[in-house]
């Protein structure tokens, strides 16, 4: 089995378990914990910008700073100015692949 | 009169299918992601119908990619994943039934059937937009994994010449994007990132990203 298979299996059973653990166990009858409900809240945001941060600037282990950011750059451009996902994703392909052809 | 009010079914309907179809790009990303990442066809689409939770789908084949072990990768995505425990606490009541309908039910529990879902005011309405937003979200991101990752296979080498590679983290730009509003969650973000690329030249990949999550102490007892 391919490591990609056993990452796939996993998550789905772990994800699952968090998924159903409300319908299926607790049913409607339990509130959870106010301490988790933030941790809930919470925890997206810095893992999100962690990959948006090690994707942009990390090549094999180590920092680097090449044509991605300039991709990012025009992918936060797009996001202020409220464009579509479609829009947003392809700024930053487009932008990079220009860069990565004039440099 | 509205039609709306002529028939709320109508109304969910639509709001379910408008938001199914928006989530298409980000499907077509994701089989792009996972083909770049070297999984097959029958794994991406696999990882869209058994995992089905776009953040965390990107999350663990982007640890992977990385040269990340299994363990980090699986990590990143639960802990991405800790909100479908609350979505699925809020649906429960409104998902009552035989056993079996909870099980299949569990899994459309996402952003977008939770979204739908907790937006109508009664309970037989929260129901039926969970579901039809859920159902219809599962074949149109399906779908859209299938046909991102059939075409980045069958186009060669393309990632870099096209740009592609900087897709990705404009994916993750866009899902974190309305948490930055937040002054709070937008320190944590920064931190988590400051922290992933400080742990990144002394840590075995992956390890920076599940590390990034630690920062969420510096939010304690301090209320929103």
């Amino acid at each position: 089995m391919s490591e990609a298979v056993v990452v796939m299996l996993a998550l789905a059973l772990g994800t699952y378990a968090l998924k159903a653990t409300g319908p299926l166990v607790l049913g409607g009858r339990e509130r959870l914990p106010v301490w988790l409900e933030r941790l809930a809240l919470l925890l997206p945001a810095p893992l999100l910008m962690a990959l948006v941060a090690t994707s942009t600037l990390v090549a094999d282990r180590s920092l680097v700073i090449d044509e991605r950011l300039a991709g990012l750059a025009a992918a936060a451009l797009a996001l202020w100015w409220r464009a579509n996902f479609i829009v947003v994703v392809v700024a930053a392909a487009a932008t990079t692949a220009v860069v990565r052809l004039v440099t | 009169m509205s039609e709306a009010e002529a028939d709320p079914r109508a109304a969910v309907r639509r709001q379910a299918i408008v938001i199914a179809v928006s989530t298409a790009p980000f499907g077509v990303a994701f089989g792009i992601a996972a083909a770049d990442a070297g999984l097959t066809l029958w794994e991406a689409v696999g990882f869209s119908t058994l995992v089905f939770t776009g953040s965390a789908q990107f999350a663990a084949v982007s640890v992977l990619d990385d040269g990340g072990t299994v363990v980090a990768a699986v990590t990143a995505g639960l802990l991405l994943n800790l909100r479908s425990l609350a979505f699925g606490v809020a649906m429960a009541p409104a998902l009552r039934g035989s056993w079996p309908f909870r099980a299949a039910a569990s899994q459309l529990m996402i952003d977008e059937s939770t979204a739908v879902g907790t937006a109508q005011p009664t309970l037989a309405l929260r129901r039926y937009g969970f579901l039809v937003a859920g159902l219809a979200v599962f074949v149109v991101w399906n779908l859209s994994t299938l046909l991102g990752a059939a075409v980045l296979s069958s186009a060669g080498d393309v990632v870099e010449t096209l740009g592609l590679d900087a897709a990705i983290p404009a994916v993750f730009l866009a899902l974190v994007w309305p948490r930055l509003a937040d002054p709070l969650q937008r320190r944590l973000a920064f931190a988590g990132a400051a922290l992933a690329l400080l742990l990144t030249p002394i840590t075995p990949a992956g390890v920076p990203i599940v590390a990034s999550a630690s920062v969420v102490v510096l939010a304690w007892r301090r209320p929103t």
